[in-house]
């Protein structure tokens, strides 16, 4: 199994998206799309990405449902600050620095991945000597209440599931 | 538009709103891209339109050629899936671009790369 | 009534997207400096491809999907190429 296709998941979310892109189930595509699939998974082998363990794979939803709802949130709240209408408070913009616990290459990148899609915030840069994050904050209140954000809402649970 | 004559008004009235909605929140983003001050408040802006500007025009061109075609149209989600995953790429990419000519520049906008939080570990 | 709705909402949200496409412009030919220009040419991107989307369902037609599809992957391979650029690229060494 492990030989003969290396990359399970990789192979069926080819094969998915292969589905999708030509939009029919008959065995023709089916068996294109198998064989696009295995070629692409033993492809991505050959360059020896480091290993994956999902662990806890049922959260997965309620995360994803959660980085949802916190798109719409912060599309209002960016929306709003952008038109003008936040407020008399001043708005301040600025960089903060969060330091991690977590040390799973894919966990990190989906940290950065769902922080930098929703709106308000972007993943500057990472230091991975000191394992600290550079956050780009569009209102940045206190850099200790980001900190406390990134780390209960996001981190605890990609750790849960990557690590 | 004879096409969508036949089409009922509880499918008609969504995707005409999720239209108007997306597009609104395309417009406002690209007035961020305009209004903001600096770069690095610049790059929120078009997470706007990558995130629910797109999703809800996605949203409504997938109900409209479902009902339309009276079957399960879901060429929309590849088209959503790749602009989830490849914009916080493109941006992470960019703004580190960004801070690096800055820091090169020795630019007073941009924190150090040592900084104090990090050698306090 | 349902083809004047929608008739009217594609046309408004064209409109939008194109107001926001000018936007977009005047950033790129704005800068001022070329991160700027970049991060302007990634949002040209994205908003095209919403504007494409939109006159599929205007025009109910499905070929537009593979425009679309072709856009997104476009403006993802010269973001990044483009970002690779200012990094490396451009330098007094």
């Amino acid at each position: 199994m492990t030989r003969w296709l290396p990359h399970p998941l990789v192979a069926a979310s080819l094969l998915g998206l292969w589905l999708l892109l030509v939009e029919s189930l008959s065995p023709g595509s089916i068996l294109l799309g198998a064989a696009l699939a295995v070629a692409g998974s033993r492809a991505l082998a050959a360059l020896t990405p480091p290993t994956a363990r999902l662990r806890r794979f049922s959260t997965v939803p309620g995360l994803l449902l959660d980085v949802a709802v916190e798109v719409v949130r912060s599309n209002n709240a960016v929306a709003r600050i952008i038109l003008g209408a936040a407020g008399t408070r001043i708005r301040q913009s600025g960089f903060a620095f969060i330091p991690l616990d977590m040390h799973s290459p894919y966990g990190l990148a989906a940290l950065a991945c769902i922080l930098t899609a929703t709106p308000g915030t972007v993943v500057v840069d990472y230091d991975a000597a000191g394992n600290v994050m550079l956050l780009h904050v569009l209102d940045l209140v206190d850099e200790e209440t980001w900190v406390r954000i990134v780390k209960d809402k996001w981190e605890q649970r990609l750790m849960d599931i990557f690590e | 538009m004879t096409h969508a004559a036949d089409l009922p008004l509880w499918i008609a009235l969504p995707v005409a709103l999720l239209l108007l909605l997306g597009a609104a929140l395309a417009l406002t983003g690209a007035i961020g891209l305009l209004r903001l001050g600096s770069f690095y408040e610049r790059v929120h802006a078009p997470t706007l339109a990558s995130t629910l500007g797109i999703g809800c025009v996605l949203l409504a061109s997938m109900l409209f050629f479902s009902v339309l075609g009276s079957r399960l149209v879901l060429h929309e989600v590849l088209i959503a899936a790749f602009v989830v995953l490849t914009t916080p790429v493109t941006l992470m990419l960019l703004t580190r671009a960004a801070l690096h000519r800055d820091r090169r520049e020795g630019s007073e906008e941009v924190p150090p790369a040592t900084a104090s939080h990090v050698e306090r570990k | 009534m349902s083809a004047a709705i929608l008739s009217w909402s594609t046309l408004i949200a064209a409109l939008m997207l194109a107001a926001a496409i000018g936007c977009a412009a005047v950033r790129l030919l704005r800068g001022p400096r070329a991160q700027d220009r970049v991060l302007a040419l990634d949002t040209l991107y994205l908003l095209a491809a919403t504007l494409l989307l939109v006159f599929g369902i205007r025009t109910g037609s499905t070929h537009y999907f593979e425009a679309t599809l072709l856009i997104t992957l476009l403006g993802f391979v010269s973001t990044a190429a483009l970002s690779r650029f200012l990094m490396r690229g451009e330098v007094i060494e």
